[in-house]
């Protein structure tokens, strides 16, 4: 039995979090085939309280409620887990469905369906990234001669 | 890992709606419809009636090992507890000291504990004859798989009303429930 609690795992699972139902139907539609799964629960849509910490890193807080879906399936004989924000049930379930294949998976399946994605997304936010340093501004102070 | 119910909402609704029912008509049986098949020995009405009524809040004790720890873990969340705290329990083989389990107390007697108790089967025959609240005059019910000191022990508990603690008898996916108010003859 593989650990399955690896950081290797929690990273392509906040990956396919993060993904659209579409995008993972079509990385998945070109990708090696994935054995049969069988619906464990849901997906099923509900609320968790979001915590922050003030200051970024002071007491924890209430931030907000917010919605997520999450689905869990078994595949031979392994667990694959999936919670997403919003209410999208298939995004839920496709994302569950390639926790469990990862777990094991198919020669290229990495390749083809998680490091694009993961691609994507650094792009994306380095984007965000770059757009909002445009906004920085930049305060100078003069000190005072004796 | 198996699943739950197969539709979550109707089949928890319809299983409380039966325990609801038994507990009002002590000695009825009632059918559990989808009841999900659980690891054994976890019979399919007990693991329906620990999905429809334990979750995070709700303190759980079992007998039948780490796989139906694991499976009411992840259906339920229900925390463990031992024997004479937990607010639920569920015995797959023989029933614990009813007397060590939590019964509650006089200003909360609800907070006795609620047993599921697994049972070979339970038929509408002679065997008991109940009485009581909830029942007319008396009900027959024939249990198979019971020890048979067990009315005995149940009957010993019946002084320290309000206290006390209710039992659901499980037996494939039916239940039949006796309340600490039902009266047991055996016959």
């Amino acid at each position: 039995m593989t650990d399955t609690h690896t950081p290797h795992r929690r990273r392509w699972m906040s990956i396919l979090a993060r993904a659209s139902a579409a995008e993972l139907r079509a990385h998945l539609a070109d990708g090696p085939g994935l054995p049969a799964h069988a619906p464990l629960r849901g997906p099923e849509i509900g609320l968790v309280m979001l915590r922050g910490r003030m200051g970024g890193d002071g007491a924890p807080f209430n931030l907000t409620e917010t919605t997520v879906t999450r689905c869990t399936v078994e595949m031979a004989g392994r667990m694959g887990h999936a919670t997403v924000l919003g209410r999208d049930q298939g995004q839920a379930e496709l994302a569950a469905v390639l926790d469990a294949a990862l777990q094991d998976p198919p020669l290229g399946l990495f390749t083809q369906v998680v490091e694009p994605l993961a691609a994507a997304q650094a792009q994306a936010r380095a984007l965000t990234a770059r757009r909002a340093e445009a906004t920085r501004v930049q305060f100078f102070t003069l000190a005072a001669m004796r | 890992m198996t699943p739950g119910f197969a539709n979550p909402v109707l089949g928890a609704q319809s299983s409380f709606r039966a325990v609801l029912y038994t507990l009002s008509h002590p000695g009825s049986i009632r059918e559990l419809k989808d009841a999900p098949h659980a690891p054994a020995p976890l019979n399919p009405a007990a693991a329906a009636l620990a999905l429809a009524l334990c979750d995070a809040d709700t303190s759980l004790w079992q007998d039948g090992g780490s796989a139906i720890a694991e499976w009411l873990r992840f259906h339920t969340g229900a925390p463990p507890a031992p024997l004479h705290e937990a607010r639920f329990l569920i015995a797959t083989g023989a029933a614990p000291p009813l007397a060590s389990l939590a019964l509650g107390s006089d200003e909360a007697p609800q907070d006795g504990a609620t047993l599921f108790l697994q049972v070979a089967a339970l038929e509408a025959a002679p065997g008991w004859r109940l009485t009581g609240p909830g029942i007319e005059i008396a009900t027959d019910l024939r249990v198979t798989g019971l020890a048979p000191g067990f009315a005995a022990q149940r009957a010993a508990l019946a002084s320290l009303f309000p206290r006390g603690i209710d039992i659901v008898l499980c037996a494939g996916s039916m239940i039949a429930a006796l309340p600490r108010t039902t009266r047991i003859e055996v016959t």
